[in-house]
């Protein structure tokens, strides 16, 4: 066997590794800890995607000496390798790039807190990506659950612990319903090893049997993954979750977290439920009707904030609604989009929040758009790297943004025209609408203001080099998906060919 | 009447305005200044210089809001009794408890049972369950654990220790310091209750119990010696170091030892772990360090869990 393929394994087990040695450690130490972890982990998967489009195939991984469907297993091909890649430049980014406002946001003696919650917060996404088991699955997003409710209230001030809870009951209750929808296909098909249970799933549709528990236990995972994503109408929790955090959690909850419950859920709509039944049972109807009704609800409640981290957080419950959206048009070209869009999207808006915070900072600490006036000038590398977000956002071409869009509109071209003509029109509709509300906050921080605002400054580059980097590698980051989206497209398309 | 007109004519300019303001600055956030302490004082100044009367006004006392409320709990309770109906309904058509057709009947339980103790050396076919055969799944529990440890931490940790003092102190105002006749129990009870907790532990492997049933035996007696000795007794032997670093070795320890099991078992190397003759109490491989180790991460964490809860630290 070749080596690369234990680097699944050793991906997991390193970040919840350092996870748990962080736990006596300073703040400083767990940093370095986190960082390093997570740059490794970084190369473990991009050697994981090379290996596998080299050798054209997915592997598994047997974890123990007993082999699956026994014992646990991992999987990694094209699309775990992809995944896992941005998945873990994204973390990295997005905990350096909020490393100041850490300082800030988080009292001393929690400092370490926050690292053991982002490794345990990546292992599990590494998990969720790479299992093979839909019960492990099930764990690691009971962690990921815990660990994103710690990275958002430990900001104390009143507004995230309300956050916190409100949070952690719509989240608790998505993986509770996914946890009855795992129990009852457990019960249907006797196995957990996502394989088997697709064997036993084609006999059950073939025989007919046991219809209505399998329709109410694909729906109740559907449901469980939608609330806990945050699709409309169960969107109510992402304004002051992804806005009321510090920057670096606000990133890594919109940018990853969401995204990794909507992987897990397009893996086991591929492979354990099969992509066939799944639009015969008319799942992806209604995650198509709420997907368009998500994308109109998100850019509207976006328009009407006057903050502009919420603007942000309200634009993210938009962004969902597009891969929704994708994943109902029912066909592969759609999941092809959907999953770009989960790429692009996992680029693009921690870069908003992380610069965002960077206008905050030259404006005395105030994100209302009143305060933001002209502090592009005040800070100018946050200002341009918004800019770039804002434009990859609304769909400019050269920006990942637009890949996202035009493969969404090419997959809309090739359905049912009764799905064709609402997805063209929503598209357009919630484009001008991006096109509002961030070309509006685009314009207010290039207008110089007019009075000057208690504690606002010039922030110069020498201050904030770091920072700046993140941010520049964010803007590099979506440029190559713009640029180069042939390559990615193809590899994602590779990668689900690869599911069944 | 003068004044009226020109109430009148402010206002639907002020609409036009109002848009463009809407949409140059946003609308205000209700919640703004109840919730947020850092703003408040700020936002409040402002809100006072555009309406006088926001104080008078409780944005809850609304029509709008109370029939909100209304509908809400409505849809509530219409939503609940149709996801019970739902879920009695699916219940109806799954298949039959206990029947010899039940797809669960098949060649996984099958192995478990046959082969379970000829694989792992344990006796206990659950213990062989989880911590050998689907080790993995456990290891993420025990991290879950490990995880509301940490977050409990986050939420309830005074800063300082004089905070605590004050919380410990705040919190036997009503209760009886040193109580004798609960000293006294404590006193029989409290070695039979850890050595109980002890023996599940270590039997895990041979009998029904295991690290999580033992553990929290182990937790209880250590809550039930802390609630009638105090803190004072225990900080000497549990604080928070304490707690962090078996919580810390124990976890380390699952992880590297089993990801020494895994690597062997999936590239097919030789393991130095051998399973030893099933019924020993020195047996099963790695099931009964493993047992202990989760054992200690859940005594730690109910005894976390009530110290943090209690005085917000150790």
């Amino acid at each position: 066997m070749d080596f690369i393929r234990n680097f699944p394994f050793f991906g997991i087990m390193l970040t919840m590794l350092a996870a748990i040695i962080s736990l006596p450690m300073r703040g400083r130490a767990a940093k370095t800890i986190s960082l390093t972890v997570f740059a490794i982990e970084t190369l473990l998967a991009a050697s994981v995607l090379i290996y596998t489009v080299h050798t054209g195939e997915s592997f598994v991984y047997i974890m123990g000496h007993v082999g699956a469907p026994w014992g646990n297993e991992l999987r990694a091909g094209v699309f775990e390798g992809l995944m896992a890649y941005f998945f873990s430049v994204v973390m990295l980014l997005s905990v350096s790039g909020g490393l100041k406002h850490l300082r800030l946001d988080i009292e001393e003696s929690k400092r370490n807190f926050y690292f053991v919650m982002t490794d345990l917060l990546m292992g599990a996404l590494l998990a969720l990506i790479y299992t093979n088991d839909i019960f492990t699955a099930y764990v690691f997003i009971e962690i990921s659950t815990i660990a994103a409710c710690g990275i958002l209230m430990i900001r104390e001030i009143g507004r995230t612990t309300l956050a916190a809870l409100r949070y952690m009951v719509f989240s608790l209750l998505g993986s509770g319903l996914f946890l009855i929808g795992i129990v009852l296909m457990y019960d249907l098909t006797g196995h957990l090893l996502m394989e088997n249970m697709r064997l036993s799933v084609e006999l059950l549709v073939l025989s007919g049997q046991f219809r209505i528990p399998l329709t109410v236990a694909i729906s109740l995972m559907t449901l469980g993954m939608a609330i806990k994503s945050g699709l409309f109408p169960f969107h109510f929790w992402v304004p002051d979750t992804y806005g009321y955090s510090t920057p670096a959690s606000g990133s890594i909850l919109s940018g990853l977290v969401s995204k990794g419950y909507i992987l897990i859920l397009i893996k086991i709509y591929c492979r354990v439920i099969g992509w066939e039944n799944l639009v015969q049972i008319g799942v992806t109807d209604i995650l198509f009707v709420f997907g368009l009704a998500g994308m109109i609800v998100g850019s509207i409640s976006a328009i009407h904030q006057n903050d502009i981290r919420r603007m942000v957080a309200f634009s993210s419950a938009a962004q969902i609604g597009y891969i929704y959206m994708g994943i109902g048009l029912g066909t592969q070209a759609g999941l092809a989009a959907a999953c770009f869009h989960v790429l692009c999207h996992a680029v693009t808006k921690p870069l908003l929040f992380i610069s965002a915070s960077g206008l905050a900072d030259a404006s005395g600490g105030s994100k209302l758009f009143r305060d933001l006036q002209g502090s592009a000038y005040r800070n100018r590398w946050a200002g341009i790297a918004f800019t770039a977000g804002a434009f990859s956002m609304v769909g400019m071409p050269m920006f990942s943004g637009f890949i996202s869009k035009l493969l969404f509109a090419t997959a809309a071209v090739q359905v049912s025209v009764a799905r064709m003509l609402p997805t063209l029109i929503v598209l357009a509709i919630s484009t001008v609408l991006n096109a509002v509300y961030f070309l509006r906050t685009v314009i207010r921080i290039y207008t110089p203001a007019e009075q000057e605002i208690q504690g606002s400054m010039r922030i110069k580059w020498t201050q904030q080099r770091s920072y700046i980097l993140v941010l520049l590698v964010f803007i590099a980051l979506n440029l190559i998906l713009g640029l180069f989206s042939q390559y990615i497209a193809d590899a994602i398309q590779l990668g689900l060919s690869m599911f069944s | 009447m003068k004044k009226t007109t020109k109430t009148i004519s402010n206002k639907t300019r002020s609409r036009v305005t109002a848009y463009l303001h809407a949409w140059l600055f946003g609308e205000e956030d209700i919640y703004e200044d109840v919730f947020n302490r850092e703003e408040r004082p700020l936002v409040k100044a402002r809100r006072a210089m555009d309406d006088p009367h926001l104080d008078q006004f409780n944005p809850r006392d609304a029509f709008e809001m109370r029939a909100f409320q209304r509908a809400y709990n409505i849809a509530g309770i219409v939503v609940c009794v149709v996801m019970i109906v739902a879920m009695l309904v699916t219940v109806s058509w799954l298949p039959r408890m206990g029947a010899y057709y039940n797809p669960n009947n098949n060649e996984v339980s099958e192995r478990y049972i046959e082969k379970g103790m000829e694989e792992t050396g344990a006796v206990n076919i659950v213990a062989g369950m989880i911590l050998d055969y689907r080790a993995f799944d456990t290891f993420g529990e025990s991290c879950v654990l490990f995880s509301a440890v940490c977050c409990v931490f986050i939420l309830l940790k005074n800063a300082s220790s004089g905070a605590a003092a004050a919380a410990e102190e705040d919190d036997r105002i009503y209760e009886p310091k040193n109580d004798v006749i609960l000293q006294r129990i404590a006193t029989v009870l409290v070695p039979f209750i850890m050595l109980f907790g002890i023996y599940i532990m270590f039997n895990g492997h041979l009998s029904a119990g295991g690290g999580f049933a033992g553990g929290a035996v182990l937790g209880a007696g250590m809550i039930l010696y802390l609630l009638a000795f105090g803190f004072e007794k225990t900080s000497r032997f549990l604080n928070e170091k304490v707690v962090n670093a078996i919580v810390c070795t124990s976890l380390t320890f699952y992880c590297l030892a089993k990801s020494y099991s895994f690597y062997t078992g999936a590239n097919g190397l030789h393991s130095i772990i051998s399973k030893g003759t099933p019924g020993d109490l020195i047996s099963a491989g790695l099931i009964l360090p493993l047992n202990i180790a989760v054992g200690f991460v859940v005594a730690c964490t109910m005894y976390s869990f009530y110290a943090v809860f209690r005085k917000g630290g150790m």
